[in-house]
């Protein structure tokens, strides 16, 4: 079926409807989310009582707004601390993977390709725990052998780093060497035989095309490691980013606070969604 | 001559150098971070705790996983119903990934691909609250039944399995209509015009031209969607309902509550076994590689 075929319009007028309560099923939970965020009442739920905006703005009990609760502020700082860690990091092994298996041959290089692929089919549970166990195995050897307590191996911000960079690093590697994919090899070519090293070449010429590629690894990677809550659970300290705080609250009941924080992670993640496409298109 | 070749070495050297020196994070992070720890993981399910601080090597957690009915039943539950999101997801997102490749075009294309995309951006925790307002007793969906007078009371439509069941679909949908849309877009209108030409119908060209051309889309699409309801957390727990258990469920509760590592190990070693034995499977049956379909 396609629309340069003929075909019963009946059939058509079908298609057409599904796909549009497709969208209407997409967008379902969102919008009530959103929306019961100004509702008027303890509870996230109907009936309706009216409009306000004390989920955001209100400083008085019952109605704390996002904007003056402690907890979720500290929460959002430590998710935001969290998310630039581990972008940075991914980024930059990224990009050094995406170079390895653009521009060398070598034994094993296939092995160590799918190896790379391999974070992605482990469940974010089991990473998670394998980390946990490995980390706390080198805690006990190094308190054993010398009576340190090394707190980075204790669960905490250290190993939620780890742990999501560990998978993130994948999905980084790929957007960018999809792009080196792409780059024309002449061009630092060109940039040798005008006198630049290596280096310089790589610096000057490659890098530069690589950049919207890089930004754009940097924002997937920010969102995911913002979003992660499988490994994250396994491996958080006391200080809890935003997930596991909102999964912790959610359990012992739901405000229309948590609609408020929820309302403002969709438009800051709109909002880097648009700066990601304005980047693309610039690229 | 031998100026050359001192260059020659040089080059080589330099060469050689770069690769080190690109290889080390890469050799670090896989080592530090999965393999290593993976193996860890292994060595502590084989450990059986026979006494306080007294441990012997052994396949201990491993039958005590196997004869414990309540553990197999989850286990299977947990993979029986991952599969049926995975197909569940593919027949729901099949039609609406060819439609956006193949009946739109332009701008109205973009518009809709990036509509399918929109609600990934938020967390999944977000996704599932928005279930949860919709489906509990006193929630949106009871409330307009009830409006509508379709329902005399409250209607609790939440905590079964039916409602985990809609919430894996929603939240893996966007890993399957991404790869179908791709892969379908690369699918030439000419071909399929061709296959109308030659006689074909409706069914037999979605048969034969269509789906055996997207089937990289819908083999790494699957793969995916079925991870992530294997490995899911949180939609079983705040969807799900006192006996909906999930095998995640019982990883966290022997490492976080209960603290036995030894069995939550075990438990985490046959999760990965699972997971890794069914994208075999699926690979090997559709004659993919796992290089193809990701990389």
């Amino acid at each position: 079926m396609i629309p340069t075929i003929p075909q019963n319009p009946l059939i058509r007028v079908a298609y057409g409807a599904y796909v549009a309560l497709f969208f209407v099923y997409l967008a379902l939970p969102l919008t009530v989310v959103a929306v019961f965020a100004f509702n008027d009442s303890q509870f996230p739920s109907l009936p309706w009582q009216g409009f306000t905006l004390n989920w955001f703005f209100g400083s008085e009990r019952p109605m704390i707004g996002v904007f003056h609760e402690r907890p979720i502020l500290r929460a959002i700082g430590t998710s935001v601390i969290i998310g630039l860690a581990v972008s940075t990091l991914s980024v930059v092994v990224g990009t050094t993977n995406a170079f390895l298996f653009n521009r060398y041959q070598f034994r094993g290089r296939s092995l160590l390709y799918v190896l790379m692929l391999l974070p992605l089919v482990i469940p974010g549970i089991v990473l998670g725990i394998s980390i946990l166990v490995f980390s706390s195995t080198m805690a006990n050897a190094a308190w054993d052998a010398a009576q340190i307590d090394i707190q980075a191996l204790r669960p905490g911000l250290v190993l939620v780093i780890l742990g999501q960079f560990s998978f993130v690093t994948t999905i980084a590697t790929l957007v960018i060497a999809a792009r080196l994919q792409k780059f024309d090899r002449t061009l630092e070519e060109a940039a040798l035989n005008l006198g630049a090293n290596h280096l310089t070449a790589v610096r000057t010429i490659t890098l530069p095309y690589l950049a919207p590629a890089i930004i754009g690894a940097f924002v997937v990677s920010f969102l995911m490691s913002f979003e992660n809550f499988n490994t994250t659970l396994m491996l958080v300290g006391s200080d809890s980013p935003l997930t596991i705080a909102m999964f912790d609250r959610l359990k012992l009941g739901s405000t229309p606070l948590l609609n408020a924080v929820s309302l403002l992670l969709m438009l800051g993640s709109s909002l880097l969604a648009l700066v990601l496409i304005a980047f693309q298109r610039k690229g | 001559m031998l100026c050359r070749d001192g260059t020659v070495t040089r080059m080589r050297a330099g060469q050689k150098l770069g690769l080190i020196l690109l290889l080390t994070p890469l050799l670090l992070w896989l080592s530090l971070l999965i393999i290593i720890p993976h193996i860890d993981l292994f060595l502590l399910s084989l450990r059986e705790r026979v006494g306080v601080r007294q441990y012997e090597t052994g396949l201990g957690n491993y039958t005590t996983i196997l004869t414990e009915p309540l553990y197999m039943v989850t286990f299977a539950r947990t993979a029986m119903m991952s599969i049926l999101a995975t197909a569940l997801t593919l027949l729901i997102a099949f039609p609406v990934s060819y439609y956006i490749a193949k009946m739109v075009r332009g701008r109205a294309r973009s518009v809709l691909f990036l509509m399918c995309l929109i609600p990934f951006w938020v967390s999944e925790l977000v996704r599932t609250f928005g279930w949860m307002i919709l489906l509990r007793e006193s929630g949106v969906i009871s409330g307009l039944l009830q409006w509508a007078g379709l329902a005399a009371g409250p209607v609790e439509l939440l905590y079964n399995d039916a409602s985990i069941m809609v919430g894996l679909v929603y939240t893996s949908m966007l890993f399957m209509v991404v790869p179908l849309v791709t892969t379908l877009d690369s699918l030439d209108d000419a071909v399929i015009e061709a296959g109308y030409d030659l006689g074909g119908s409706g069914p037999s060209i979605l048969r034969e031209i269509v789906i055996p051309h997207a089937m990289p889309g819908i083999v790494s699409g699957s793969i995916v969607v079925f991870m992530l309801s294997l490995g899911n957390y949180l939609t079983p727990t705040m969807l799900g309902g006192k006996d909906s258990l999930w095998f995640t469920q019982m990883i966290y509760s022997q490492f976080i509550v209960r603290f036995n590592w030894e069995l939550g190990a075990a438990f985490g070693f046959m999760l990965l076994i699972l997971s890794s034995l069914i994208v075999w499977a699926v690979l090997r049956l559709t004659g993919q590689t796992l290089e193809k379909t990701m990389g």
